[in-house]
């Protein structure tokens, strides 16, 4: 399949998923890394295409879900200093610290300011050469060659008031760190299409030896994802385990070069923590010796945050595939895209606030109650 | 912040770092070209925060817009700041981290998860 047009067509998607139903004799769970994707199947209705024993498992691919708390607590801390202007993306605006977020640090005078590219956040630097300019860089590796290209261009230009708050993760060490803790239920895996845009997929062959798991790299469009669903129910039913790209007309094996070759110039791999899942050894990136001085968390020397989890919430489990988003005693509750308690809702990528913006596990009274906060309710 | 939206190349600037003007379906931004030396003026590519991944052939770069122009995606990935934060004002949310606030879904009753099978 090549083009779109196919993969929005209603029969075609009937047929994939009539195909699954045949082939499928065995229940199965298929977790789908990205929260991009985890968006597109709950509101495309792709879980209840399939056969009920085919069990979709939601990843931690969200980077605004996974950014541990207390980092957003220290890109608070630093964004309310003056002299500093704090970049970030749009998404990690409303995400709640431990006891507010970068929206309310702009309202109380803090200069926080939404870049569309880290670039912008250089071009600040240069104009602003009596401020300190800070960028928020999150993230997978998709996002990590344009922050790459910020720090190195600093570098470049010796900027002296540029730095940044590094929180990059990584998609396999995720992958082996779930596949490796106790109680994993994940047979098989898509992987997350653009982030494999810039790595390729070179890093997965060994991952599916090692613990006998399928790995099909897949796109976020409602048929990519029934294509791979498919894809992974068949070695799964023959009992095969190999890499498959259903996501060819974008990926490639051996990925972007240029920004693979800059990556691991300015970065170096380095144990990440996870927002509700803890630290996962060599999972993300730092900057490397040449790129220390860029380092913002070396630069701000910032002591005595007081982080502090929300006991109710149960990210962890989630991101970890444990736990579906209504399994949590707060889902809509005590927690909702309004209120989030975690990450998982405050970020509309998130598994939390996928179920609960579509109306999953809802009664249809319960649907009416709730009205126009519920729009674009799911389509099954 | 996952996805890369796909652009039709408009202009080059060779320089310290390879720009190019990229028409998102109206919307023109600044694009980094550094990472895909084969595009061309004309060619369609993915862009993710400003940095163009891969290049794509036309046919499906402009089903692609068309794709996320309906789910809003565009909107939101190609928001202006103003945009942004009129979004986040509007969007009030707090963390609440002891339950107490004012809790819309409060009278949402949650069926136990089980899937509504059958429905095609
Ligand atoms: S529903 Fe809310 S409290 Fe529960 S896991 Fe999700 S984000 Fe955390």
């Amino acid at each position: 399949m090549k083009y779109l047009t196919e993969f929005r067509n209603g029969e075609v998607a009937q047929r994939i998923a009539r195909e699954i139903h045949q082939v499928a004799t065995r229940p199965w769970k298929i977790m789908e890394v990205c929260g991009g994707q985890t968006h597109s199947i709950i509101r495309n209705g792709i879980d209840q295409m399939i056969p009920a024993g085919i069990e979709m498992i939601h990843g931690p691919g969200c980077p605004v879900c996974v950014t541990p708390l207390n980092l957003i607590d220290k890109a608070l801390a630093i964004a309310s200093q003056p002299g500093v202007i704090f970049c970030s993306f749009g998404d990690m605006l409303r995400v709640p610290g431990t006891d507010r977020d970068l929206f309310q640090v702009k309202g109380n005078g803090g200069d926080v300011r939404v870049v569309y590219s880290p670039l912008d956040a250089v071009e600040l630097a240069v104009r602003n050469p009596d401020k300190q300019v800070v960028f928020f860089g999150v993230g997978f590796e998709t996002t990590a060659p344009a922050n790459a290209m910020s720090v190195h261009l600093a570098k470049r230009r010796g900027l002296k008031n540029f730095s940044v708050l590094v929180s990059h993760v990584l998609v396999p060490p995720a992958i082996e760190a779930i596949m490796s803790s106790p109680g994993n239920k994940v047979q098989a895996f898509l992987a997350a299409g653009h982030v494999c845009s810039v790595m390729g997929y070179w890093e997965y062959p060994p991952i599916t030896e090692k613990y006998r798991i399928p790995i099909v790299v897949t796109g976020f469009e409602p048929l990519d994802l029934l294509d791979g669903i498919r894809r992974a129910v068949i070695q799964l039913e023959k009992g095969e385990y190999r890499v498959e790209n259903a996501y060819e007309r974008i990926v490639s094996f051996a990925g972007n070069l240029p920004a693979q070759q800059l990556l691991s110039e300015v970065f170096e791999v380095a144990d990440r923590a996870w927002r509700g899942i803890g630290v996962i050894p060599k999972s993300g990136w730092r900057l490397s010796a040449p790129y220390r001085e860029f380092d913002a968390e070396e630069r701000f020397q910032i002591s005595g945050i007081h982080t502090e989890e929300s006991p109710l919430c149960k990210s962890g489990d989630v991101l970890r595939g444990a736990i579906k988003p209504a399994e949590c005693p707060a889902f809509g509750k005590e927690c909702t895209p309004r209120h989030p308690l975690g990450a998982t809702m405050v970020s509309s990528e998130g598994a939390c606030a996928a179920y609960f913006n579509y109306g999953r596990f809802l009664s249809a009274e319960d649907l009416a109650h709730a009205g126009a906060a519920l729009t674009g309710v799911a389509n099954g | 912040m996952c996805l890369a939206i796909p652009g039709k190349v408009e202009q080059i600037t060779e320089g310290d770092v390879r720009m190019g003007r990229v028409n998102f379906g109206g919307v023109v931004k600044n694009v980094c070209l550094d990472y895909v030396p084969e595009v061309c003026v004309g060619d369609y590519t993915i862009v993710h925060v400003g940095f163009a991944l891969s290049k794509i052939d036309e046919k499906t770069a402009l089903e692609t817009l068309e794709l996320f122009e309906k789910m809003g995606a565009l909107e939101e990935e190609l928001a202006t700041e103003e945009e942004v934060f009129a979004r986040a004002a509007n969007a009030p949310q707090s963390p609440c981290p002891d339950g107490s606030c004012e809790l819309t879904g409060q009278n949402l009753r949650i069926e136990e998860p089980t899937r509504s099978s059958g429905k095609k």
